[in-house]
């Protein structure tokens, strides 16, 4: 298996090893066809950035698949509606397809709209809208005007771009139902919290730390959120920007249309909730939000450091591999394993940029093993031959893991236990722990068993 | 969805469908591939929809589900996706080295019109390699239908009749359903006495043991010598309209083996008719550990007929799998009162009516009204349950909003189950099957009496 991938040199411009050779690692390409690529596709990209938006039809313009795919699966809490926790789809068949979508469309807009009284609908293309013609833009333009409602469409055929673009085209949506505002009109302490979806409440540990330090979270992109929050972003005084793959793009725009300043922060692990409070405190004025930033730090590390500091002593000595979207989180996470005594011996993402693989090779140790899109043989040969006993992943490498006998996180939309902040740290350790000390690994072959 | 339908019912003519109860052909194209042996499924469309399928597949069956993708680009749909199928099908067997390489296409390269089966013969496929494929637009049918497509491929790229007389064997296609499933036909045929030919036989692939070593290829599968002598075989069930009986079809066509179309077996009835279709075609006889099984089904099911009976219950889901449920919960005494299936129509070719007219035929014997739809949504099923309230709802995950919403206990069964684990290991099909379901479905009750009681009512012994 691993030879027959050495094979493939093509890919081997996508990995490196740290230590042994130069270390500029090929990505932010598309991927070679008839590879078993983890990747997924411009809509994918767009859907999973928008569907948090709670009270907001997601109407998927295409046959039943990519809406079925797509439903539901972010684990994105809401405080309020749960319109989007439901599946939209033009449901395509094969006469629209010779005939052409758009009459199909309006109508099903119309039929949502008046059953769900909705303020906000997305229509997303999908890759058979690219290619039959429907005009999204003159259809959502009709509709919207016929009600009186937001009807945004959202660019995403899939075969358009990677997740990227898809991350692109949900910022372009979300830049459409944005209100200008005149910058006098800006709150002090407002910021709004970019690429943050509130996966199992994160959103909501981040904000009560903002509150306690006396900032107030104006919308948040998209965890949580609603077309009346987003439409008042431009009234922060600054954007703090957590998941940056998708949300780079959104942040730089908000600067250039209404002079918001933004920061990249993280609340992974320890280290990095400090350092984001920190920053962010001191980008507002310093000052009193300093010293109260400093308080809440103070206390919650003293809460929870003890804590962690257990788990590390049953930790330590560990290896972690790590396989993720971005390139952002693969950063963070990096650090955080260090926090409880696990080293990375192996880190690839799936849409990281060049910069951040520059900062992942100064992070990690010699001999750590760094690759972009890679496919399960990767994933396996560098697993096994780095001695991993962890893998940090998303749904499709849980399987895979386990079936080489390791312990497995999933750092993506199936995590059940808020990971932020300072009890997300708390919560991170615990599900290593527990994953990686469970008894049943006694059993496997790898460890000896039968 | 939570509480977001509305109880009124109204007329929808708008053709998109709210909480849908199917997905695209796709992912039945590369389940069913993956029921050969050593096979490669690949997807010919953008990455997104193999990544989409294969974690579908990963959450249903917690295993990994491997396939490729043609990784379109925007240059590829305008040109054409000839050069990309050339290059993946190079790389396929360079980099990951299958036996065979199972091809279906998406909504994309349907409506950009690339003709697959000229591709493939314009490549080079490696010596004693085969690549095979299946039209599988998203825009007909369902998953079912793209299931029912990729077998029939099988028989139309590897089937042959080489012998003047038909071996003593029977082909069985299982229809899209569990690996537990399949070991459990595989099993019953076997103890028949009978040898038999599965496929697509995705039992020792999606269901494989757990051995400290990731193999892209597990033991399992439909080999393809297997699928070759399908060709010699005197007979074939076909189980389940819709995903089995035009492969079976085109055996008879192709290799005059001849097919019977039975339903999935689940429930007494229906694995009474298997056994019945192999004894009488093999003239064997059904030995006693069948009979004792039966018997002890016979048994559970007048130890606890009572609990069951007249108890209303909506079931969703795939046609065939929803189709022996119906049966089984009718020979209970239960009263069924919403049935519905997102998949349309009847299936191709088949000589019997519709899934509506089936389902209607079965509560007509048996005295009962219901509701009853194919081609439908979730959000028609939930309406029917607010103005027509159910004791129990049988159906796959996505069922679980409507339970909660409505507080009605959910018995999950079919695909996908994502919320609950060893479904896929355990059969619902033939006598230990219907043991199963019963199991489940008086334990969902009765659990829910509990929990309903008053202390006043609160029983030790029920």
């Amino acid at each position: 298996m691993s030879e027959a991938t050495a094979a493939i040199s093509e890919r081997e411009q996508f990995i490196a090893t740290k230590g042994r050779r130069k270390n500029t690692i090929k990505c932010d390409a598309d991927s070679i066809a008839g590879c078993v690529s983890q990747r997924a596709c411009v809509y994918c990209g767009a859907r999973v950035v928008l569907n948090p938006v709670t009270d907001a039809i997601h109407l998927v313009h295409g046959p039943v698949g990519c809406a079925n795919y797509t439903w539901d699966i972010r684990g994105s809490l809401s405080s309020g509606s749960e319109l989007y926790r439901n599946s939209f789809t033009t449901d395509l068949r094969e006469k629209d397809i010779i005939f052409g979508g758009e009459k199909k469309l309006a109508r099903i807009i119309d039929e949502l709209v008046t059953k769900y009284q909705a303020k906000l609908v997305f229509v997303y293309s999908t890759c058979i809208v690219g290619v039959i013609g429907d005009d999204l833009t003159a259809v959502c333009k009709a509709a919207a005007s016929r009600h009186g409602i937001e009807v945004i469409p959202v660019e995403s055929s899939g075969f358009i771009g990677n997740k990227s673009a898809g991350y692109r085209a949900a910022c372009e949506a979300l830049l459409k139902l944005i209100d200008p505002v005149d910058r006098r009109e800006a709150a002090s302490r407002t910021i709004n919290y970019l690429g943050e979806f509130n996966l199992a409440g994160e959103a909501w540990i981040i904000k009560d730390y903002l509150q306690q330090m006396g900032v107030q979270v104006n919308t948040v992109f998209t965890g949580d959120s609603t077309s009346a929050t987003i439409k008042g972003a431009a009234k922060a005084a600054l954007n703090i920007v957590q998941c940056a793959g998708s949300m780079y793009y959104l942040a730089g725009k908000l600067q250039e249309l209404y002079g918001i300043p933004y920061q990249q922060v993280s609340f992974l692990g320890l280290e990095d909730t400090a350092q984001s409070l920190r920053n962010i405190a001191e980008a507002m004025g310093g000052g009193e939000l300093r010293a109260k930033a400093e308080v809440l730090i103070r206390q919650e590390t003293d809460r929870v450091a003890p804590i962690i500091k257990g788990y590390r002593e049953k930790l330590a000595g560990k290896k972690a591999a790590v396989y993720v979207g971005g390139g952002f989180k693969a950063i963070s996470l990096i650090k955080q394993f260090r926090e409880i005594g696990i080293e990375v011996v192996m880190v690839g993402t799936q849409t990281g940029r060049p910069e951040e693989y520059d900062t992942i090779n100064e992070l990690v140790s010699d001999g750590t093993v760094i690759l972009d899109d890679a496919n399960p043989a990767e994933l396996e040969r560098f697993m096994t031959g780095q001695g991993a006993h962890l893998l940090v992943g998303g749904v499709k490498e849980r399987p895979l893991a386990y079936k080489l006998g390791l312990a497995f996180i999933d750092h993506n939309h199936n995590r059940k236990h808020p990971l932020s902040g300072f009890d997300g740290a708390v919560n991170f350790a615990q599900e290593v722990y527990s994953t990686v000390c469970s008894p049943v690994w006694q059993y496997t072959a790898r460890q000896g068993g039968v | 969805m939570l509480d977001c339908t509305p109880k009124e019912h109204k007329e929808r003519n708008s053709g998109g469908a709210i909480n849908p109860a199917k997905t695209c052909q796709p992912l039945g194209a590369m389940y069913a591939a993956l029921g050969i042996h050593g096979c490669l499924p690949h997807s010919h469309g953008s990455q997104g929809c193999c990544s989409f399928h294969r974690m579908h597949l990963s959450r249903h069956f917690r295993e990994p589900a491997m396939a490729s993708t043609s990784s379109f680009t925007e240059g590829a749909s305008v040109f054409g996706g000839g050069a990309n199928l050339k290059t993946a099908i190079k790389n396929v067997f360079a980099i990951y080295n299958p036996e065979v390489m199972a091809v279906h296409t998406t909504c994309l390269t349907e409506t950009i019109g690339d003709d697959i089966p000229n591709i493939i013969k314009s490549t080079e496929v490696p010596e004693g390699k085969i690549v095979i494929h299946a039209n599988t637009p998203s825009y007909v049918g369902s998953h079912i239908t793209g299931f029912s497509n990729m077998t029939k491929g099988m028989v139309s790229y590897l089937a042959e009749a080489t012998l003047p007389v038909k071996r003593e064997q029977v082909n069985i296609i299982p229809g899209f359903v569990n690996p537990g499933d399949m070991r459990e036909i595989k099993r019953i045929v076997k103890v028949m006495g009978i040898k038999s030919i599965m496929f697509p036989d995705t039992s020792g692939v999606l269901d494989a043991p757990m051995t400290g070593k990731f193999t892209m290829f597990p033991q399992g599968g439909a080999t393809v010598a297997q699928i070759k002598d399908s060709g010699n075989s005197k007979l074939t069930l076909a189980l389940g309209r819709f995903a089995s009986s035009d492969a079976a079809e085109l055996l008879v066509q192709k290799c005059q083996v001849p097919a019977t179309t039975l339903k999935t077996p689940i429930g007494i009835k229906a694995t009474d008719a298997l056994l019945v279709a192999l004894r009488r075609a093999f003239a064997q006889e059904v030995p006693y550990e069948l009979e004792e099984e039966r018997g002890q089904l016979v048994d559970i099911m007048t130890d606890t007929h009572f609990h069951f009976h007249g108890k209303q219950v909506g079931i969703f889901g795939d046609p065939d799998i929803v189709t022996g449920l119906t049966e089984l919960v009718l020979s209970l005494g239960m009263k069924p009162v919403h049935i519905l299936t997102g998949t349309p129509g009847g299936a191709k070719g088949s000589v019997t009516g519709s899934f509506e007219e089936e389902i209607q035929a079965m509560l007509a014997s048996a005295g009962v009204t219901a509701n009853v739809k194919s081609g439908s949504d979730l959000f028609t099923f939930h309406q029917w349950l607010k103005n027509e309230p159910v004791d129990l709802i049988i159906g796959n995950t996505y069922g679980k909003y409507i339970a909660r919403a409505e507080d009605i206990p959910l018995v999950r069964v079919g695909f996908p189950v994502l919320d609950r684990s060893v479904h896929s290991y355990l059969p619902i099909v033939g006598y230990r099957g219907a043991m199963r379901l019963i199991e489940s479905i008086s334990n969902a009750l009765l659990d829910r009496a509990d929990r309903d009681a008053t202390d006043a009512d609160f029983e030790l012994v029920m």
